[in-house]
């Protein structure tokens, strides 16, 4: 009886899971992930000489619910033509009858590991608006994600972001087959109670929401019955407090106290950046000056300097 | 093909329903138990060997005669008989009886000559300790971990011997030597071997290299699973082992 190395038992457990893709244009190179529905493979298109990600159904290939699952994500993965959604380059079926389709191979980290709380605020808000950008694409194409968290967004090297896992979004609208999904933390309470079938795109803003309050605080926000959230502020007192505002805006309980869409959210994020007022946050008197005077530094600056030029010039010539 | 370790003949000879093995080994009919437990020692002696040698230190003659024991005593008075797969993983179970076994022999102070006296089983040990001169993951390792990968170890060899056969049989000599060269030696080897150096070595187009090597995995990890099947308490357990080795459903 052959013996095997501690080695070889590993690449076997690998291998022996790789799917048979006879009669298709790729070969497979290596298991990168394993979800509910699917494994995901990185494989070599040989036409046309590059790498792709290819995500093969782990269920039996007789379990019909499993695969019209997984042919509705791949075709809806495919309307949605963005920049910030992977591409979806082919579907089939494998010799063993399992659906599989390919996609770009997405390289880089995912947020919840490119991202930590040293990171420059600016710096951690770039990606965030990008994935804002593509979540919005896909509400103005009638989609919602419905599993929208740090882990299934990726950070490319030249900061390019992609959002992933397409496997539960469904059109917006109500559903008689609704079911329960998403992720705990990030799931808007309406998307995890008997309320499944109305959820619409303010889930994702939960979720977006949540997104930010991770990035604000380095944390999920507190999820389960009787959880109170805590305010982002109380983890640091430097985050801003009308970023603050608009991370609660977007977590709030009750659906029509959120913002209407994923872009309403990024709008405000991006007044926040640009140092304008922001929706989510009523000011008071001396934080519109003080805003003002950072947005108007220069402007300020050299003004008191032409005053005090003046007045000096002014002084000089009278002695 | 070792034929110290073919006790009852090729597992795939036993009744090729679910999970039937680990009752057969309580059956009443005397002829079904023998072939069943047959069955299971082939499949575990040499993991039950390994444990007893690693984790409880026992000389290379003391493991021996424990590990002959062991199964000659279960066998006997039906230790198998209580396992209940709604509690643990028969492998688990295995493990435990395993343990209890050595502790009251150690508490009892008796050696040799366990159930009836002489070697009833014919295994194998001088090669077994070769390979765990070559082991690198038994020191230190969780008893349970321990178990498991030798167990995995079996398992995955017996199935290759399973390929090795059917290949032979089926006129698929090259996919077993492309599986083996690339599988099997591919992952001990000083420089990782590729596809296209496999080709090139084989005088054969990459497409067909890659068709045939899925072709044996398919068939392999087929194989794996008909002997899991076997070996396992449940459907369950079956499931959840596969699982755990594939991190897939059962296909």
């Amino acid at each position: 009886m052959s013996w095997l190395s501690d080695a070889t038992l590993l690449h076997l457990c690998r291998v022996a899971d790789w799917p048979d893709l006879t009669g298709t244009r790729y070969d497979c190179v290596d298991k990168i992930g394993q979800g509910g529905m699917g494994a995901v493979f990185l494989a070599r298109d040989r036409e046309l000489d590059r790498q792709v990600a290819l995500k093969v159904l782990s269920a039996a290939p007789d379990d019909a619910d499993a695969k019209a699952r997984m042919v509705a994500e791949a075709r809806l993965t495919a309307r949605l033509e963005h920049p910030g959604i992977v591409p979806v380059h082919d579907a089939g079926v494998l010799p063993d009858g399992r659906f599989y389709y390919a996609m770009k191979l997405v390289r880089g980290k995912r947020l919840d590991e490119q991202v930590s709380r040293t990171t420059a605020l600016a710096e951690r808000l770039q990606p965030f608006q990008k994935m804002c950008d593509a979540v919005a694409f896909a509400h103005a194409h009638g989609i919602v994600h419905r599993d929208l968290k740090p882990q299934n967004v990726m950070v490319g090297p030249f900061g390019e972001v992609l959002v992933l896992d397409w496997g539960a979004a469904r059109e917006i609208g109500p559903r008689a087959d609704a079911a329960v999904v998403g992720t705990p933390g990030y799931m808007a309470p309406e998307q995890a109670t008997a309320n499944v079938a109305v959820v619409d795109a303010r889930a994702d803003v939960y979720a977006v929401g949540g997104i930010l309050y991770f990035l604000l605080t380095g944390r999920p926000p507190a999820y389960g019955p009787g959880a109170v959230l805590a305010r982002p502020r109380q983890f640091d007192r430097a985050i801003p407090r009308p970023l603050e505002a608009i991370c609660l805006k977007a977590l709030a309980p009750d659906p029509g106290r959120r913002y209407a869409d994923v872009a309403d959210l990024a709008a405000d994020v991006a007044d926040f950046l640009a140092r304008r007022r922001v929706r989510a946050y009523p000011e008071k008197p001396f934080e519109v000056v003080l805003r003002l005077a950072t947005t108007y530094r220069t402007v300020l600056t050299l003004l008191l300097a032409y005053l005090l030029i003046r007045i000096l010039l002014l002084v000089f010539f009278r002695s | 093909m070792d034929h110290d370790t073919d006790l009852g003949g090729p597992a795939a000879a036993f009744p090729a329903t679910r999970c039937t093995l680990v009752r057969a080994a309580g059956s009443a009919d005397p002829a079904v138990r023998r072939q069943a437990a047959e069955t299971l020692i082939a499949a575990y002696w040499k993991p039950v060997y390994k444990y007893i040698r690693v984790k409880w230190r026992s000389h290379n003659e003391d493991a021996k005669d424990l590990t002959q024991a062991f199964f000659a005593v279960a066998v006997e008075k039906g230790f198998f008989d209580p396992f209940d797969p709604a509690k643990a993983r028969f492998r688990t179970f295995v493990r435990l009886c395993v343990d209890g076994f050595v502790a009251n022999e150690r508490r009892a102070n008796t050696r040799l000559k366990r159930g009836g006296g002489g070697e009833l089983l014919s295994l194998d040990f001088a090669a077994v300790e070769g390979e765990l001169r070559r082991q690198e993951s038994a020191a230190g390792a969780d008893p349970d971990d321990f178990f498991r990968q030798e167990w995995v170890r079996e398992l995955f060899a017996a199935a290759v011997d399973d390929l090795r056969r059917q290949c032979a049989g089926s006129g698929k000599e090259l996919h077993f030597k492309l599986f083996e060269r690339y599988d099997l030696d591919g992952p001990d080897a000083a420089e990782k071997l590729s596809y296209a150096s496999l080709a090139e070595e084989f005088g054969l187009p990459q497409t067909q290299v890659t068709n045939y090597l899925a072709f044996a995995r398919r068939l392999f990890r087929r194989l794996v699973l008909e002997r899991l099947r076997t070996t396992t308490g449940s459907e369950d357990e079956f499931r959840d082992e596969v699982w755990r080795l594939f991190g897939g459903d059962v296909r």
